[in-house]
């Protein structure tokens, strides 16, 4: 097994995630996203002389079929493809270092633990808002605030593994692991909780901000479930066919 | 035939792994290559900005907020 075997899968495993995740954005998501634009229209029309216009209404204009097509598979894509190869490349490093867990279960592990540090803890901190939702004069704000946490979430992520594989020896995998989801589940809760929230909802409705995050949420468990599926796959067929060669040399040595 | 390679393997399938010198560069080069690439769809021309307009932001605008990145 190479690094340049891992890459090679995540990456095109990353692909497919990214067409994936544009179908299921394009079709569970696009019709939040366009109620959404229809509301903040028809609230900026009624208060047009007061708004200085928002921060979307100047500069390059990309049309809304442009941006819910192509601009969308564009964005999957990309971060498909980025995701996937860096899952790879932590895969490669772990694999055959977490106790003896075979390659498939360890890049198995990487990828949830990639969605939960990665995506399903900032989501819960930090959720996704559909357009019309969100101040233009925040999103700087709101930028470091959202992958501050990222990296806060990673960081323990990485720290409470280690931590849990260190422990294996000497306290079992049982305690091992629930050591190790202890110090992240605190990590993350106190940080959390020190972390400024972000609230610029205002009047908008309930029941469309719900359906946007859900379908938001699925995209994201798309784009993840389907690199940690597919590498999984490849990884564990990478594996299983080297395996098959090391016994049949060593069986020929035998003869 | 030398005697070395022909000691005969236990039925415990071998659990190999990679030598970090040899993850490096591949880490180094590559994942820079995707943060690179995640940073201009999820952050650029939002709060920072690399090349001045918004074309970018534009293009991929509804990627960032169904992927949940903070957006406007
Ligand atoms: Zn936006």
């Amino acid at each position: 097994m190479t690094a340049r075997a891992f890459l090679v899968r995540g990456l095109l495993v990353g692909l497919l995630a990214g067409f994936a995740t544009f179908l299921v954005a394009h079709e569970v998501g696009e019709p939040h996203v366009e109620t959404a634009i229809a509301l903040e229209e028809a609230s900026s029309a009624g208060d047009r002389a007061a708004d200085a216009g928002h921060s979307h209404d100047e500069g390059t204009e990309v049309s809304r079929p442009d941006q819910r097509t192509w601009g969308l598979l564009t964005g999957s894509v990309a971060v498909g493809v980025a995701v996937g190869g860096i899952v790879a490349l932590v895969a490669a490093s772990v694999v055959g270092r977490i106790g003896r867990m075979s390659p498939g279960r360890s890049t198995a592990l990487v990828s949830l633990i990639g969605f939960v540090s990665v995506a399903l803890v900032p989501f819960l901190k930090y959720p996704a808002t559909p357009p019309a939702v969100g101040s233009g004069d925040t999103i700087g704000d709101r930028t470091s605030y959202f992958f501050g946490f990222v990296l806060i979430s990673v960081a323990f992520a990485a720290f409470s593994s280690l931590l849990a594989i260190r422990l294996i020896d000497d306290i079992g995998t049982y305690a091992a692991v629930l050591a190790g989801v202890g110090v992240y589940v605190v990590a993350v809760v106190v940080a959390g909780q020190l972390m400024p929230t972000v609230n610029e909802v205002g009047d908008f409705p309930a029941d469309v901000l719900w359906y946007f995050r859900r379908a938001s949420l699925i995209t994201l468990a798309t784009l993840w479930a389907v690199i940690g599926v597919g590498l999984t796959g490849l990884v564990g067929r990478l594996h299983r066919r080297e395996a098959d060669v090391v016994q049949r040399r060593a069986l020929a040595a035998t003869l | 035939m030398s005697q070395s390679s022909a000691a005969p393997t236990s039925p415990i399938v071998e659990v190999p792994s990679i030598p970090a010198r040899e993850i490096a560069p591949w880490a180094l080069f590559f994942g820079l290559l995707g943060l690179l690439v995640l940073f201009f769809i999820s952050a650029d021309q939002g709060a920072v900005s690399i090349p001045s307009g918004n074309a970018i932001h534009e293009w991929v605008h509804d990627s960032r907020h169904l992927l949940g990145y903070p957006c406007h």
